[in-house]
Formats: structure tokens, C-alpha cells, sequence
């Protein structure tokens, strides 16, 4: 099936959907995503943040689609025309869901152990304005426990689901869930309960903001003081294949590795991601290659060469001449 | 008099019992469908008939019924849409409670021409009364063999429950009853899948509000044909219409579709005109989330014709100067409303009504009802009424279902409308009328 994504052209298979072929085309056009999650099942449709505009639904059809669709959960048509960051009004109307995302948000970003690597930050930062609308009390919520590894900061929930789909997924009783309706919707476990799972700690790995965190990790240092290097240890419940975080020698955390749209490769399993804090406990394969964008990146040096060929591309690009070059 | 289909023997004594509503004529059209015609002949009748929702968004019945899909041993259903929860709206609850075997008989009908072996009518949980009526009914039906095995000796076999609801405005969508019927939290789903293709519990389903199911009763046993001759163009046969606010005699009415508005509002076959003499400012056609109209453009559209109570009439214009019918919730107001107050009370009903699955709708609902308390408060100013014709607009379109659009189009057409009222409350920073306002207040608090 033939799409076109902001005047890119692209054949994929049927079934497709939008954001999927936006992804393949690359980060330029690929709309952002907060509640999709590729490996979890009926993940997508709620943040509203991949909405993008349907010029032309199919070649069938050519009439546009009416209102804006949310790209992870509609798939192609043959023919579709999609406009994602070429449309002005769709970009205001995306600006428009990042800032309901964000007024009930306690913008605690200082004292947040997802500072860095939190995609409500990098959403705000690209689609957010710099002055809030919201003049109103922010909404509150009490800390939860969710056993002795995790902790709920709900105050920071953007209710993007993907905990739940996970707990879903891969609990045999459903223990954690959404309570009440709205904006007093909470993630919950059945009465504050503990999530009883050799891979319940996969909901902090799925969650874009900082609600649900690893407590053996919790203000122990800030990501981009931190290296990530990939590793792999010999596990009979998971594959093993972990990302460990490194300050110094020490292992700070361990996560699932994520790829480049942020979502775990594979998940992991509380053992590995609690339990093995030895750098010995680890076969170290090589350090993270991480997004020069990436605050953490300030930590990788590996990547410089590749840097300063950028910049000089920049330059040149912008009509710069290198000092040494200048008449 | 206009020719009433559904609620015609509404005032004869026992015709919630079974007995009394077989003498008039009761189920004459499952008697007729089941033994002369084949379930498509019974959708042909309903598609010729020119049917349309009555549950609010007016999609032809017959098409409906159509698009439901058929493949080879999965069970397909029949769901009713008795969560009737629109506020200005209770046409359902009226039908449901007098003349209960009418829902039942054009349950039964409708199920043959669907192929449906079970059907279920889910009652919103503030309806237990019109629920245990309705059970009763359903009892009478079981027990003089209108529903059961082998019905009128042929072999169509049909059982009906009926579940209620926990009492969520959000229920009434849908895909968020299915949810609920299926014992879930009532989220609405992503669409596609579409319930006629995958429904309650993945299987093909219809759902139909109840007048709609009712009114197939009509169809089947005069023809659909004949149904169609009622009304004017794609607006065909009869409606109920919930008659509420300043009027002298608010109720439920049947019309039938194409009257005129005026005639609607001031003759005293139906609402008797505005009560205690005064003027009618405004008027909500359609329960309450359609756009609200000032007096000038509710009787006449924009080119000056007379507005009709019909799907095209009344939105004529868009919504620029135009509204929708809706599920026929008529909410009228004299002079003395305060729309701000007016549009605060429904703002604050889908605030709290929002399911919170999608983020416009969970927290631009709540952001708006506490800027149009800010009116009530007195405290508003000028750029408020941008902020919330703003904020309106990155609502609607944006949401899984309608609630989002439910929520922005009465903030849209108020400002649209009465920008003056909101513009002098934020200069005078003072908002007289607040009894009822505090009242309101204290049962939050």
C-alpha cells in the first residue's frame, strides 16, 4: 500500500498504521507518542498527542477524513495522504493537547527522577508554550507504594494506559487498573496491593513520565550523570539482555533496552532490573549509542567525531566559513 | 392533531400489562414478521422507511442495520440504548415506563430481522424503577410465549435481558455501554473496529436507542412506505420530542417530523408557549449538547424561512446560525436565563461525566467549568471568553467519541450567541443572579 506522509511516499503492508509508516519513513515525520507502545496490545488511541490530518483517505476514497486522526491506532489506506508536521493547524491543535497534557502537570521537573529522559518534557519542549493558561490549582495526589520497588507518583500521571496494558498483559488477575472517572482518574492497584510478578517492573520502563519509578533508583543520581552501556547476564526467566546504568563503577539502575522511539526491545524481569547491582553480575557489550540530542549523551564522547562532522555540515549549510579558511 | 405511532394509547389504563396492550393491537408485527416475511424483508421495510437514530446522531437505521456483519456460527446481537442520559431528555424513560411492551415487541422484531438470538436492553442505573417495569414486561412476554424457544411455533428463538447500568453519562456512547454491558469500565472503544463488525464481546452487534427500536413496531406493521409519507424529505415519521424549562406544559410530545418550531413552542397541542407570560431568549433543540440558538434564529433559519422540527431544518446554517435536533431533548428559556449559569451547569455535567481516557476531554472539560465559575464568581476578565472559545476548539475533533464534541459545541454557540452577557459579567466583575448557583455549590462541596 502506497502512502504519503508530508509529501513522502512510501509502500508498507497492509495493516500498517500511520505512525508505523511515519517511523519508517524517519523521526522527521513520525508524529510523537505517548500512549502507543508497539508491544503492547490495544496501547494507543488516549494522549491524542499523534494526531495528524488525513488530506485524502485512500485513492478509493479520495475525500479527506474530517477530523484529525490518531495516527497509532488508524491504519493505511492505498493512496492515503497524511499531513504531519506540514500543517500548520494540525500542529496548533497538537500544541493544544500538549498544554491539557501539562495544566494539571506539577512541572516538578527539578526534584523528578525522569528528568532527562522524560518525553512530556522533550512534548513541552518542542509543542509547549512558554507561559501556562492555567491559572487554577494543580491536581494532587498522595504518593503510592506499589510494593517495595516501585513508586506511584500519580500527581505526575498523564494516564497514557501503557501500565495498565502491561499489568493486563502479563498478570494472570487483573490487580492494577484506572479508578475513578476523569480528571480524578488514578492508576490503582486493587487497594494499594502490591503487583505480584516476576515483570511488574516493566510499568516504570512504559512510563513516559516520571508517575511510576524504581525506588532502588529514586534520587540516587540524575540520568545525565550517568552512562548507559549495554548488558547481558545469563537469566532463566528473562533474555538477560538489559541496559545497566553506570556511575562510575558503580550500577546505578537497571532498564530494559529501548529503542529509538523509546519503547523496551525486549521486557525484562524484576531480577535482573532489581536484584543485580554489581558490575560484576554483568557482561558489559559496549556503551549505549544514545541521541546526540539526548541530555545523557553530554556523558558520551564516542559520538564527537561524528559531532563535529554535524557541525561543520551545519555551517557549511548556514554559509559559515571555518575560522582558518577566512580571507 | 398529528398522528402519533409510538405513545398513541399512552393514556389507556393497564397498557403497561401485557393483556391490555395485546387488545390494542400489540404484537400484531412480530406475528406478521414471523410468519410473512424473511429478516431482510423486515430490513428492506425499515430501510424504505426512511428511520433514522432517534438516540441523537440521526444515522439511517436501515443502512445501519445493513452494514452488520454475518459470517457463518458467531452469535450477532441486539443491544438497546436505554441509557437515556442527555440532559433535557427523557422521551425514553416516558416510553419505557407506560408502555413497556412496546421496547419489547420491537425488540423481538428487530431481532429476527438481525438474525439476533439474544438481545439486551441496558437501562441506565438511575432508570431501576423503568428497569424492574420493563423486567416485568419481559416476565408477561416469556410467560405468553413472545419470547422463549420457538416463538409463535416458528423456529425463531429469542431471549431478552435486561442490565442496568451503573449510572455514567459516558455509558450511553456506544461502544462505552458495550464496555460496560460486557462488566468493564465504561471506556469508550477505538473506532474501528465498528460495533456492527465487532461488539459486544467481539461479536457483530447492533445498537439502537429505544424509540428507534420502538418505532420499527409502526414500520413492520403499516409498511414502510407509509411510515416515509410522514415527515418531510430524508426526515421521515414521528419523534419524541422532551418538552422542558419556561414552557407552560413541559412533557413528552410526539411530532410528527416537519411541524414548524413556533408552532411546536406555542401551540397548545404541545408545549402551550412560555409560561408566566414572558419572552423566549433561547432554546437547546436537542438535549444538551447541541449548540443553543437565540429566539430570532430558532423560529427562523438565517435565509429567513421558517425553521422545521426536522434533521435539516433545524441545522440549516451549520452551526453558525444553525443547531442539530439531537435526541429530541427540547430545553426552552425566557428571558430571565442567565446562559452563562445556563452553559456552567452543562459544562460542569460532562466535567464530571468525562470518562478521562483522552486528554482534551479529561482536562479541558474540567479547565472549562472552572473558568465559567470564575463568571459566576465574578472574577472573570475580557480575555477569558477567548481563553474559553480557545480551548473549546482544541476539544472538538480531537477525542475518541463524541463527549469532547458534547462538551465544546454548547461553549462554542453560547459565546457565539451571547458573547455580550459573558463580556458585561467580566466589566462589571459582578454576576447578580448565584441562588441557584450556590445551591449547586453546596451539593458539590
Amino acid at each position: 500500500m502506497k502512502v504519503t506522509i508530508d509529501g513522502i511516499e512510501i509502500d508498507v503492508p497492509k495493516g500498517t498504521t500511520i505512525l508505523q509508516a511515519a517511523r519508517m519513513i524517519g523521526p522527521e515525520v513520525a508524529p510523537p507518542a505517548m500512549c502507543y507502545y508497539t508491544k503492547l496490545k490495544t496501547s494507543g488511541g488516549y494522549c491524542r498527542t499523534c494526531i495528524v490530518k488525513v488530506t485524502q483517505g485512500s485513492t478509493a476514497n479520495p475525500n479527506p477524513m474530517p477530523k484529525p486522526v490518531a495516527s497509532c491506532r488508524t491504519e493505511v489506506m492505498d493512496g492515503m495522504v497524511v499531513q504531519n508536521v506540514t500543517s500548520p493547524d494540525l500542529l496548533e491543535a497538537r500544541k493544544g493537547v500538549v498544554e491539557f497534557l501539562l495544566i494539571n502537570h506539577p512541572l516538578d521537573c527539578p526534584v523528578c527522577d525522569q528528568a532527562g529522559e522524560c518525553k512530556l518534557q522533550d512534548l513541552g519542549y518542542e509543542h509547549g508554550s512558554a507561559k501556562t493558561r492555567y491559572e487554577f490549582k494543580r491536581r494532587e495526589y498522595e504518593m503510592i507504594d506499589i510494593g517495595d520497588k516501585i513508586k506511584l507518583h500519580m500527581t505526575r500521571c498523564i494516564l497514557c494506559y501503557r501500565c495498565v496494558k502491561v499489568c493486563d498483559q502479563i498478570t494472570d488477575n487483573r490487580v492494577h487498573g484506572v479508578v475513578h472517572r476523569g480528571d480524578a482518574s488514578e492508576i490503582s492497584t486493587y487497594i494499594a496491593k502490591a503487583i505480584d510478578n516476576d515483570f511488574s517492573g516493566n510499568v516504570i520502563d512504559v512510563c513516559p513520565v516520571g508517575a511510576l519509578t524504581d525506588k532502588t533508583f529514586r534520587f540516587k543520581q540524575r540520568v545525565w550523570f550517568t552512562k548507559p552501556v549495554d548488558a547481558h547476564r545469563k537469566c532463566d526467566k528473562c533474555s538477560g539482555k538489559t541496559r545497566v546504568w553506570l556511575k562510575g563503577e558503580e550500577v546505578v539502575r537497571v532498564t530494559s533496552r529501548m529503542d529509538q522511539w523509546n519503547e523496551a526491545e525486549e521486557f525484562i524481569c524484576n531480577s535482573c532490573r532489581y536484584d543485580h547491582k554489581r558490575t560484576s553480575d554483568w557482561v558489559i557489550e559496549g556503551p549505549t549509542k544514545i541521541s546526540r540530542h539526548s541530555v545523557i549523551s553530554q556523558n558520551h564522547y564516542e559520538h564527537l567525531n561524528e559531532l563535529k562532522l554535524q557541525v561543520l555540515k551545519q555551517q557549511k549549510a548556514l554559509g559559515f566559513m571555518p575560522l582558518d579558511k577566512r580571507p | 392533531m398529528g398522528r402519533k405511532l409510538l405513545i398513541h394509547n399512552d393514556k389507556v389504563p393497564g397498557i403497561a400489562t401485557l393483556d391490555v396492550y395485546r387488545a390494542h393491537g400489540g404484537y400484531a408485527s412480530v406475528e406478521k414478521a414471523l410468519k410473512t416475511m424473511t429478516p431482510d424483508q423486515v430490513t428492506d421495510e425499515v430501510k424504505k422507511s426512511g428511520l433514522r437514530g432517534r438516540g441523537g446522531a440521526g444515522f439511517p437505521t436501515g443502512l445501519k442495520w445493513s452494514f452488520l456483519a454475518k459470517p457463518e456460527g458467531v452469535p450477532r446481537y441486539l443491544v438497546c440504548n436505554a441509557d437515556e442520559s442527555e440532559p433535557g431528555t427523557f422521551k425514553d424513560r416516558y416510553l419505557m415506563e407506560v408502555i413497556p411492551h412496546a421496547l419489547i415487541e420491537g425488540m423481538i422484531t428487530s431481532s429476527y430481522a438481525l438474525g439476533a438470538k439474544v438481545s439486551y436492553i441496558y437501562i441506565r442505573g438511575e432508570y431501576f424503577y423503568v428497569a424492574r417495569i420493563v423486567e416485568n414486561a419481559i416476565k408477561e412476554a416469556y410467560a405468553a410465549g413472545w419470547l422463549g424457544k420457538n416463538i409463535l411455533g416458528t423456529n425463531f428463538s429469542h431471549d431478552c435481558y435486561v442490565q442496568v447500568g451503573g449510572g455514567a453519562y459516558i455509558c450511553g456512547e456506544e461502544t462505552g455501554l458495550l464496555e460496560s454491558l460486557e462488566g468493564k469500565r465504561g471506556n469508550p472503544r477505538i473506532k474501528p473496529p465498528f460495533p456492527a463488525v465487532a461488539g459486544l464481546w467481539g461479536c457483530p452487534t447492533v445498537v439502537n436507542n429505544v424509540e428507534t427500536i420502538a418505532a420499527v413496531v409502526p414500520i413492520v406493521n403499516d409498511g414502510g412506505e407509509a411510515y416515509a409519507k410522514i415527515g418531510i424529505g430524508k426526515s421521515t415519521g414521528t419523534k419524541l420530542i422532551s418538552a422542558s424549562g419556561h414552557i407552560n406544559k413541559p412533557g413528552t410530545y410526539e411530532i410528527e417530523l416537519g411541524i414548524p418550531v413556533e408552532e411546536f413552542i406555542y401551540s397548545e397541542e404541545y408545549c402551550g408557549g412560555i409560561r408566566n407570560g414572558k419572552k423566549m431568549k433561547a432554546v437547546v433543540a436537542g438535549g444538551s449538547s447541541v449548540p443553543i440558538l437565540p429566539t430570532e434564529l430558532i423560529l427562523k433559519t438565517a435565509k429567513g424561512e421558517p425553521r422545521l422540527m426536522t434533521y435539516e431544518s433545524l441545522a440549516d446554517g451549520g452551526f453558525q446560525t444553525g443547531t442539530m435536533l439531537g435526541s429530541g431533548g427540547f430545553i426552552v428559556m425566557d428571558e430571565d436565563t442567565s446562559i452563562v449559569k445556563n452553559l456552567f451547569t452543562f459544562t460542569r455535567f460532562y466535567h464530571h461525566e468525562s470518562c478521562g481516557q483522552c486528554s482534551p476531554c479529561r482536562e479541558g472539560t474540567g479547565w472549562m467549568e472552572k473558568i465559567l465559575k470564575k463568571f459566576l464568581n465574578g472574577t472573570a476578565n475580557e480575555s477569558d471568553v477567548e481563553l474559553l472559545w480557545d480551548i473549546q476548539s482544541k476539544i472538538e475533533g480531537k477525542t475518541i467519541c463524541p463527549l469532547g464534541e458534547a462538551a465544546a459545541w454548547p461553549v462554542a454557540a453560547a459565546i457565539r450567541h451571547f458573547k455580550q452577557e459573558f463580556l458585561d459579567i467580566a466589566k462589571s466583575k459582578k454576576f447578580v443572579d448565584v441562588s441557584h448557583y450556590n445551591r449547586l455549590n453546596k451539593i458539590t462541596a
